[in-house]
């Protein structure tokens, strides 16, 4: 059993039961399915100032945070009894186009290459773990909702406005991909 | 200003002419959730335990793989969209059943879910997201489980992303919507 859930979980078991979280989190309480506004929450708690966009009764919204801390507890629990000890398979076209960028180490969740505290001071880990965090922060804030919020809860509730925000997640991933990310893993 | 038009547009009488916390709440957010109950704070427990199911499943379907997302990207596997997609029909199936039999929350309170509205935010900040997407290989959810698998460089990102939100919050007022 155990040796079964070390493995990765194929996309027709996972999907499904990531889509489950939508009628949970009504069921359990009203709450509709979003992430990126824990960030905004955040926000307001800290450092809220003058500005209105921050200025609400965060409390109200406080089961989101408590939701994020369950994602990073999560993270922690499958790292630590769920792990699977081997590289991760991808297509060996990816293996192929990464080669040729220094990638080679598939062990993490996250190339060690591109993302390490050393490497955050370099041009390339300053703009991909830094910039692509801005990037994602301030465009799921104002799009008003990320892959959670729109692409699952948005489309699941049959929301066209989520569909214009899924597609253009889709056409600035692939703008990016194929346009700007070759530039900028040369570097 | 947004947040006026919507005052005025409300009909319910407001004890407090102030009291204008839900409209600035919902501004661009997918999720405002009102509550008519009045819990504790830690009944919100209950939400990290959906947290942890919810971050397990990021993380043993490798949704949380940058590796998995350049795939993705390069249309080189089916994974992603097989997640994704099959997340969206589940979900879909859901809310309607839901909808259909009227569904009561487990405290009785009546399901409801908001229409979200159209805004040019959603073209624009739609696209930026993306470009941020690709290159971190990870969106809101991921970063928090990311983290949790010992990636702790990604807090950097996390705050990074913070930063984001802030400064969208900040000149909300002088973008295009």
């Amino acid at each position: 059993m155990l040796e079964w859930l070390q493995q990765p979980w194929p996309w027709y078991v996972a999907g499904p039961l990531i889509g489950l979280m939508v009628p949970l989190l009504l069921i359990v309480g009203n709450k509709t399915f979003g992430i990126s506004s824990s960030m905004r929450h955040i926000c307001a708690i800290t450092i809220p100032g003058k500005i209105p966009y921050f200025r609400y009764d965060w409390k109200k919204e406080a089961w989101n945070l408590f939701f994020v801390a369950g994602i990073l507890i999560g993270g922690i629990v499958a790292a630590q009894w769920l792990s699977n000890p081997y590289p991760v398979i991808v297509s060996p076209r990816l293996s192929e186009d990464l080669a040729a960028y220094g990638v080679s180490d598939y062990h993490g969740v996250v190339p060690p290459e591109l993302f390490s505290w050393s490497g955050l001071f370099t041009l390339r880990g300053l703009i991909m773990i830094v910039g692509g965090g801005f990037l994602v922060g301030f465009g799921t804030r104002y799009a008003g909702g990320c892959t959670s919020g729109h692409s699952i809860m948005g489309l699941s509730n049959l929301q066209w406005p989520s569909l214009v925000a899924t597609c253009c997640f889709m056409i600035g991933g692939f703008i990016m991909t194929w346009l700007i990310l070759p530039f900028i893993l040369r570097l | 200003m947004l947040v006026e038009e919507k005052k005025i547009k409300t009909s319910a009488p407001k004890i407090k002419i102030e009291d204008t916390d839900y409209e600035v709440r919902s501004q661009n957010a997918m999720c405002v959730n009102e509550s008519t109950l009045d819990k504790p704070l830690v009944s919100n427990v209950k939400y990290s335990l959906l947290g942890i199911c919810f971050g397990i499943l990021l993380v043993k379907s490798e949704v949380v793989s940058w590796f998995r997302i350049q795939e993705m990207f390069r249309l080189q596997s089916f994974h992603m969209y097989g997640v994704i997609g099959s997340a969206v029909i589940v979900g879909m199936i859901s809310v309607a059943l839901i909808k259909r039999y009227n569904s009561k929350t487990i405290e009785g309170e009546r399901i409801h879910l908001d229409a979200k509205k159209f805004s040019k935010g959603q073209i624009f900040g739609g696209l930026i997201f993306g470009l941020g997407w690709a290159i971190t290989g990870a969106c809101p959810g991921p970063i928090y489980a990311i983290i949790g698998t010992g990636a702790t460089v990604f807090v950097a990102t996390l705050l990074s992303a913070i930063a984001g939100t802030w400064v969208y919050g900040r000149f909300a007022n002088k973008l295009p919507h």
